[in-house]
């Protein structure tokens, strides 16, 4: 299982069992529902947007290890930051599932997850909340839905 | 007989391969893989209009996959067999064809929660299209339906009642029978979908008495893309083709055309000719094993597997106790989500099925949102079996599953 060791380290299920962010803004300001119909995995993201800055950001949702791992991991590193910053650590997110050699400098945990990218059927669980996190920062505000495919 | 599919033969992630998704698809013996080569290599040509060799011999080998199906089947005639791509559009021809033109509003299509999407949502769409009302037949608490609960459900308003022989996910086996009777006794047809039922147990429509029957290859050892519907004769002949084309036609005037007679009227365009050719060769191989053959070894390994895996601490399995079920089993471990297990199984090289299995809302009955499914075949052994089992206590050792939640 040493494959396996890479895939879910400890700082995976770190996030997993003690999820950060974890839950509902009251004064949100966008709200994003993605699901991956294929397999049940579903985040709902609330975002505080102000002056084109990530106030305060919180997720729910149920899923597999590597989505809500994710997601806590996602919240983490866009707390606070601009919307231009959080994009492109979406980007940078994406290469990463690549297989593509990238550092995550200020919040380090997710680089833990750079082992899906070897399983390319859970990629998709772990851009799940990232696909959130571009949709709800592109729409700036109002309430937004949409399906992941 | 693991020999007899080459697929098996290899390593996945450095273990032999324990192939445990049957029923989302099987695999090919070699005779199949051969009887398609051996099409595409001697007899291709297009079917029914070639005046050439090529052309009677392609025509030859799929109107001959057609007696196979419907002897398989025990149809009274093959022009009751109709070729569709599998068991989904079959259904979709039966909710298009026939219920969207003969339901009116007021009138009742009655299913169960168990259903896959492809036996509900047609029915769903033939229902909003016609003003119909669908109905449902509640489940008992280990996943199976009683006959009193069908008779409550099916009423004089009642036109159609499609439900499944097999459960995808329970594995519970439906009283087909019964449920055609108290269909007939109130003017109601009924609709089987007969994919999980076909490739494991012997099937005759006519001593179950159903009015459409549906099925695909490729759950069967043939071919992706070939699956067939029978039909009463002379519903099919009431039923309107929904693809017009070429081949399903007879005579074309500039304003209005007339179809082809049973079968060919449903089989618009050039059909999968090999595809045909690959299900009448797993037939054979089938009948050779023997259908009764199939369903007692998986009868086996279910009860075995039960036994392995509700040994295991945290494990949960869905649906009715081995004697009432076919040869699959759904689970989950603990806490642990499904595309986890299915995950770590993999690395072990056994391939078993995580997620809804298109069966949303009995995942809604069963209150989760997705399940592990380990399916069998023919070709699965109790060894396999013990590798599951193994694995699944790695699994769980891996999650510390004890102190997930």
């Amino acid at each position: 299982m040493s494959q396996l060791d890479d895939l879910y380290r400890r700082v995976i299920m770190d996030h997993y069992k003690t999820p950060r962010n974890r839950g509902e803004l009251e004064d949100g300001s966008v709200t994003v529902n993605l699901n991956n119909p294929t397999c049940g995995d579903r985040i709902s993201l609330q975002l505080q947007l102000e002056d084109g800055v990530v106030r305060n950001v919180k997720f729910t949702g149920e899923g597999c290890s590597i989505s809500m791992s994710s997601a806590s991991m996602m919240t983490e590193a866009v707390m606070g930051k601009t919307s231009e910053e959080a994009l492109a650590l979406a980007d940078k997110f994406s290469a990463l599932m690549k297989g593509e050699d990238v550092q995550f400098e200020d919040y380090e945990d997710v680089e833990a997850l750079s082992g899906v990218n070897k399983f390319p059927a859970r990629i998709k669980c772990a851009t799940l909340a990232w696909n959130a996190l571009r949709k709800g920062v592109e729409h700036g505000s109002g309430k937004h839905e949409g399906i992941e495919q | 007989m693991k020999s007899e599919f080459p697929i098996l033969q290899q390593d996945i992630n450095g273990h032999p391969l324990v192939y445990l998704d049957n029923g989302a698809t099987t695999q090919k013996p070699r005779s199949v893989i051969e009887a398609v080569k051996r099409y595409y290599e001697w007899d291709n040509a297009n079917v029914h209009r070639g005046v050439h060799t090529l052309g009677s011999r392609a025509t030859d080998a799929y109107e001959g996959a057609r007696e196979k199906v419907a002897r398989f089947l025990n149809a009274p005639a093959s022009r009751q067999i109709i070729f569709t791509r599998g068991t989904t559009t079959a259904l979709n021809l039966v909710a298009s064809g026939y219920a969207r033109q003969t339901l009116r509003e007021g009138d009742e299509i009655v299913i169960t929660p168990m259903e896959h999407h492809s036996n509900l949502i047609p029915w769903q769409q033939a229902a909003k299209a016609t003003g119909a009302t669908l109905k449902y037949i509640p489940l008992q608490p280990n996943g199976t339906v009683t006959l009193e609960d069908v008779e409550a459900a099916v009423t004089e308003r009642t036109k159609i009642v499609a439900i499944t022989y097999v459960s995808n996910v329970l594995g519970t086996i439906n009283p087909i029978s019964e449920i055609a009777k108290i269909a007939h006794r109130k003017g109601a047809i009924i609709v089987v979908d007969g994919a999980q039922s076909t490739p494991h147990m012997k099937v005759d429509v006519q001593a179950l008495d159903v009015d459409f029957y549906a099925f695909s290859g490729h759950k069967m050892c043939a071919p992706t893309g070939i699956g067939a519907l029978y039909g009463k004769a002379q519903l099919l002949e009431r039923m309107e083709p929904i693809e017009f084309g070429g081949e399903m036609i007879d005579f074309v005037e500039l304003h209005d055309s007339t179809w082809k007679e049973l079968p060919w009227k449903f089989e618009g365009g050039t059909p999968i000719i090999a595809g045909a050719v690959g299900l009448g060769a797993a037939i054979d191989f089938l009948e050779q094993v023997g259908l009764d053959n199939i369903e007692a070894h998986e009868h086996k390994l279910v009860r075995y597997a039960m036994d392995r895996l509700s040994s295991i601490d945290g494990v949960t399995i869905y649906g009715p106790p081995a004697d009432q079920r076919a040869g699959l089993v759904t689970f989950n471990l603990g806490d642990v989500h499904p595309h986890d297990v299915a995950t770590v199984l993999d690395t072990e090289g056994i391939a078993v099925r995580a997620g809804h299995h298109c069966c949303q809302p009995l995942m809604r009955w069963l209150k989760v949102s997705a399940t592990a499914r380990a399916s069998f075949y023919l070709y699965n052994t109790e060894q396999d079996i013990d590798r599951l089992a193994e694995s699944l206590v790695k699994t769980k050792e891996f999650f510390g599953y004890e102190s997930i939640g």
